[in-house]
């Protein structure tokens, strides 16, 4: 495949940006879009021109690194997959690709295709973990009993794998999905009871002072979710703040 | 709960709670109005009772305005907000792959709704309270006093075209403001989807039928006077 890209190109975090188009050829349709970015890096190095800077780690859909907007969709027009499981067979010989990165003011771009999702990390510091004595004397999870119900809607939550793609996604960059996925796996586990209200409390505080737009329900985050997490887990998260706020 | 109605959710639960009064209010105004459609008398009779009974005009109509008004302005407000949340737009970006245009677009069908608002109010509100509370005149009757003045007054307003039309064409943006308003309402109150499936239906229902029976109402006034 013969292709034409426009990706935005930004120095660093000060500089303004701008979209530039590159002409890539011979393009596997088996290839993976990451795959596809390394060959035009490649053409870039070897003509003496700066590569474009992009997020990329496992390559295997799991550890929420890649983060490309390309044509319009977070991680591109394919279902329930990221960048890296992105396969040039969803693309036709002589197409032209817009590449952009994740797009939110609390993802600032650091450069070209590489923004900075720190604020994820920081509301999971705000309450998204349980407090457990690991002196030796730990209790086994598994001698805990738990419904197949709640444990398979936790493990659901749990797998999502904070790429970002439901802010890039939302009209508001809103980042209730990825927060909710978060209340969600420990609310519906018992060792998660036990700091419900000041969790959801403290990542909802840290979720507004990120500056994240507002939820409006459109569902855009979850049909873009490389890992389906639900909405439901915003109306979870909802009912736990209402909840953890009625408990004072 | 300190601070609740500071944050994004208390401020979804805010909207919804507005949301879910509106739709109740709406639903009771459409019960009344299509009554001018099958029985005058039962129109004048339900309208004079409104109009004149103190609970309502005393402590429902004053909720009913701070409703309204809390819904519009909260709605921009959170649209401006979720506006600066990003800075630098998307090249291409395409939301009609993963969410309706409804969703997207409540801004613009509110705005279209609230400009109803005004003509509406301009209409019938405003006359109303001149009536009831400048001139004094609770007494609803016509003035040569044969007969209540609710339903001459209703069909006087459906004779111009152009209002007609308004009317019309606003009802269609409340009803595509409700395909999406019913069920995000019930999203941010935190129902589960296996309730919400079931509403679902029923708002859609809601959606088509109450816009469309008021659309309704306002053409067989026009044709029939």
């Amino acid at each position: 495949m013969n292709l034409t890209l426009k990706i935005w190109r930004q120095k660093d975090a000060q500089s303004k940006g701008k979209m530039v188009d590159y002409k890539v050829t011979e393009i596997s349709e088996h290839m993976s879009f990451l795959e596809m970015m390394d060959v035009l890096n490649e053409q870039l190095i070897n003509t003496g021109e700066e590569p474009v800077a992009f997020d990329h780690d496992c390559r295997e859909g799991i550890c929420g690194m890649c983060s490309m907007y390309i044509n319009g969709e977070a991680h591109g027009p394919d279902r329930g997959v990221t960048t890296c499981q992105l396969h040039m067979r969803m693309f036709k010989d002589g197409d032209t690709i817009t590449i952009e990165p994740f797009r939110a003011k609390a993802f600032p771009v650091l450069k070209d295709l590489v923004v900075d999702r720190g604020a994820f990390d920081r509301i999971q510091h705000a309450g998204g973990y349980i407090s457990v004595n690991t002196s030796g004397n730990t209790q086994d999870a598994n001698a805990i009993p738990i419904s197949k119900h709640a444990a398979d809607e936790a493990m659901d939550a749990a797998t999502c794998i904070g790429c970002g793609a439901c802010v890039a996604s939302c009209k508001n960059s809103s980042a209730m999905l990825f927060v909710g996925a978060k209340v969600s796996q420990y609310a519906l586990l018992p060792q998660g009871q036990v700091e419900a209200t000041d969790r959801v409390k403290n990542m909802v505080a840290q979720m507004d002072l990120e500056g994240f737009g507002n939820c409006t329900n459109t569902g855009a985050c979850e049909v873009e979710c490389p890992k389906g997490i639900s909405l439901e887990n915003i109306a979870r998260m909802n009912r736990e703040f209402l909840s953890a706020n009625i408990k004072g | 709960m300190s601070g609740f109605f500071k944050s994004s959710i208390g401020r979804k639960y805010a909207m919804a709670l507005s949301a879910l009064f509106l739709m109740f209010f709406l639903l009771q105004h459409f019960a009344i109005n299509i009554l001018s459609v099958f029985s005058p008398n039962a129109f004048n009779e339900a309208s004079h009772f409104m109009g004149t009974f103190w609970a309502v005009q005393y402590l429902l109509q004053p909720v009913l305005i701070f409703g309204v008004m809390y819904h519009f302005i909260m709605g921009f407000i959170l649209e401006f907000k979720n506006r600066q949340a990003r800075v630098v737009k998307y090249a291409k970006n395409n939301g009609a792959a993963n969410s309706s245009w409804m969703s997207r677009n409540m801004i613009y069908s509110g705005l279209a709704i609230l400009g109803f608002l005004v003509l509406h109010f301009i209409d019938f509100w405003l006359p109303e309270i001149n009536t009831k509370y400048i001139q004094g005149d609770m007494s609803g009757l016509l003035a040569d006093g044969e007969g209540f003045r609710y339903y001459e007054e209703l069909t006087h307003k459906f004779v111009n075209p152009l209002r007609v039309g308004a009317y019309v064409l606003a009802f269609v943006f409340l009803s595509l403001h409700l395909m999406h308003g019913f069920s995000s309402a019930f999203q941010s109150s935190g129902v589960s989807s296996m309730r919400k499936q079931k509403l679902q239906a029923f708002g859609k229902a809601y959606a088509i039928i109450i816009p469309l029976g008021f659309i309704f109402i306002a053409l067989f006034h026009h044709f029939n006077h």
